[in-house]
């Protein structure tokens, strides 16, 4: 395969939380590469980070929180070092964002159309009229049905699916180089689900764009996904090609969790249980965040973090276990 | 044959829209549906929001009141019963929400949130109750100590084995499961998931499992029932529909589901489901399905299809073409 230019590159990101209870250290140096044109997977349970991941990147971390250390380059230029002013020209424009309940995100108060042509006029400058008419354009591109007259209505007159839709055609207008999607199809039915995922990978092969897709399904990563990270407890535990993930899984947790799903084994077993639960992130484990649960437990895990391995050509594991097979980083 | 514990005959749920004056339309909620449900078995129900799964289950539980149909509980009706009538029936009969956050009442205890079903039916009290308690919470993996905490001290997960301890309290037959594992991470509904099968296994339970993960249904349940506003439109055991899924909705439905295999994405899928399920409160006619059904022929749109056996108890309601 050709070598292929990184369009962002997060490098030993760490984010963390400063509560009342103590600092909740949600990112813990994670580092991942997203290709030009590629769908890359961020998949993890609730609270390991992925979701912090994507506020870091576009810079909404909110308070009490703050990215501590690490850098994030879009293209070459490194969005830590820019001010508030510089982000907002760089969020919805070069980066935009689909957020997984899109009945929360859409201001109940406009019209679809209006929300949709936003973007035109803040980044783009077009005249209003103009911009509406580009709006209905592109809502039409998201499969909406009659986009003239749809592009009146207010979000509670639209269905769960229509919404969704509208939200993508959204992040869509001003053709961004990267698209963060968290958990799109979460709230919506399978059928339904299906046709966003479509269309989402339908758009993305045409505009090209990168997407950076955040998940706790395993089959949504197997249908959509060119690169996966796993994450756990804010890091990342193992990073590969989709196909090698599901065929050869080597980190302990990616290896449980994939027999965890009630769809990976004949129906008559027991499902594979992860013994004991996720660690709080104030004061999370020492070493290894996952060795109070692994089956594989060394003398070194509790006291050492694993650097990430390269155990095969593009396979990234980040355990003991591998040590000395590849090169560390 | 294992005998039915539970029987649903026509039944039927409507849902009346009112303004201020008289009855401007109805939702189709559950329309016509005949359901046996074995002592000892598992019956899943899927289908997509608003086709009337939750709506059957409350119905066959008496939590909603019928239109019209019956549920026959242990060869007796039970529509016409007085509450009072109803208890034992309330007692035998128990529910596992799907949100474990807003259905554990926050100023409780957990002694009597787990405990309240055995006062209420007048089983045990006092110290007793709380023996009861802690046996409780030691079959659902949780520790005395936890008896008494408040809810908002548990994870959602420790959540949901908190409601099915008191699912569990009064000793029922049945448990209505809907969407009890929706709400939880992979690695926590894998441990809830078997815990489940190990108690129907211990105490002889009856499971309905509601959900809208397939995989999920197909792991729980013995027989499974396939629902489309309101109708029941395939009906079989676990292997006569996922294997050879016969209806073109419930073809449409597990072809939508994403497979864990990524070879399969580049795979042409073999049914498609364009457009969205239309409102219950005119529903389409004939075919519910029919405006978008792939295979879909002129008699659909003024025929009503009934549900006929294709075979070993396999039931379709689909005009065979």
């Amino acid at each position: 395969m050709e070598a292929r230019e990184n369009l962002l590159v997060v490098d030993r990101l760490k984010t963390q939380f400063f509560t009342y209870g103590g600092v909740v250290e949600a990112l813990d140096e994670v580092s991942f590469e997203i290709e030009k044109g590629e769908i890359f997977g961020l998949v993890g349970e609730s609270g390991c980070g992925k979701s912090v991941t994507a506020t870091s990147i576009l810079g909404l971390v909110a308070k009490p929180g703050r990215v501590i250390s690490g850098r994030i380059l879009l293209d070459g230029e490194n969005l830590l070092e820019k001010n508030d002013h510089e982000m907002n020209d760089v969020r919805g424009s070069r980066i935009a964002m689909i957020f997984q309940d899109p009945t929360s995100s859409l201001n109940p108060l406009f019209r679809i159309g209006r929300q949709v042509a936003e973007p035109y006029v803040y980044h783009q400058h077009r005249p209003k009229r103009q911009a509406l008419k580009d709006a209905t354009e592109i809502l039409t591109k998201t499969g909406f049905p009659d986009a003239d007259e749809k592009a009146r209505n207010y979000p509670h007159e639209l269905s769960g699916g229509l919404r969704q839709r509208a939200m993508i055609a959204m992040s869509l207008t001003c053709e961004p180089e990267l698209l963060i999607a968290d958990e799109p199809t979460t709230n919506l039915d399978v059928t339904i689900g299906r046709q966003i995922l479509d269309l989402v990978k339908d758009l993305q092969r045409e505009f090209g764009a990168s997407v950076l897709w955040i998940t706790h399904d395993m089959a949504v990563v197997a249908q959509m996904c060119d690169h996966v990270g796993v994450m756990y407890a804010g890091s990342i535990v193992e990073k590969t090609d989709v196909r090698t993930l599901f065929r050869n899984a080597k980190h302990p947790y990616t290896e449980r969790l994939l027999r965890a799903i009630p769809s990976a084994v004949k129906s008559t077993d027991k499902l594979e249980e992860i013994p004991g639960s996720v660690p709080r992130l104030i004061n999370p484990p020492t070493g290894c965040r996952f060795h109070p649960r692994c089956d594989y437990v060394m003398a070194v895990c509790s006291s050492v973090k694993p650097a990430e391995q390269e155990i095969e050509p593009g396979h990234w594991v980040a355990c003991h276990r591998f040590a000395g097979e590849g090169e560390a980083t | 044959m294992t005998t039915a514990l539970f029987e649903c005959r026509n039944l039927t749920k409507f849902f009346p829209i009112k303004n201020l004056f008289r009855e401007t339309g109805r939702v189709h909620a559950v329309e016509d549906v005949n359901l046996t449900i074995p002592e000892g078995g598992t019956v899943g129900l899927v289908g997509e929001s608003g086709c009337g799964k939750t709506t059957l289950a409350r119905t066959l539980l008496l939590l909603i009141e019928p239109t019209s149909g019956q549920v026959i509980f242990r060869g007796e009706d039970m529509v016409s019963r007085s509450k009072r009538q109803l208890r034992q029936f309330r007692r035998e009969t128990a529910i596992v929400f799907q949100d474990p956050y807003s259905s554990l009442d926050p100023r409780m205890l957990i002694a009597d949130v787990v405990g309240e079903p055995l006062v209420i039916h007048k089983v045990a009290f006092g110290e007793d109750r709380d023996n009861v308690v802690l046996s409780l919470l030691k079959r659902v993996g949780l520790d005395a100590d936890h008896m008494y905490r408040y809810p908002h001290e548990f994870s959602g997960g420790q959540r949901q084995r908190l409601a099915i301890a008191r699912a569990l309290a009064a000793d029922p037959k049945f448990i209505l499961l809907d969407e009890a594992t929706s709400a939880l991470d992979v690695s926590v509904q894998a441990k809830i998931l078997n815990m489940l099968s190990q108690l129907k296994a211990d105490l002889r339970l009856t499971y309905m499992f509601i959900s809208h993960d397939l995989s999920v249904v197909r792991h729980l349940s013995d027989h499974i029932g396939v629902m489309y506003l309101g109708r029941m439109v395939e009906y079989g055991t676990r292997e006569q529909v996922f294997d050879t899924p016969t209806h073109p909705y419930t073809r449409g439905l597990l072809a939508a589901a994403p497979s864990l295999d990524p070879n399969d994405r580049d795979r042409p899928r073999e049914v498609v489901l364009q457009g969205e399920v239309p409102s219950a409160v005119e529903p389409p006619s004939g075919c519910r399905f029919h405006p978008r059904c792939p295979d879909r022929k002129p008699g659909c749109d003024n025929v009503r299809p009934e549900l006929v056996d294709i075979g070993d108890g396999h039931l379709v309601a689909c005009i065979p073409g």
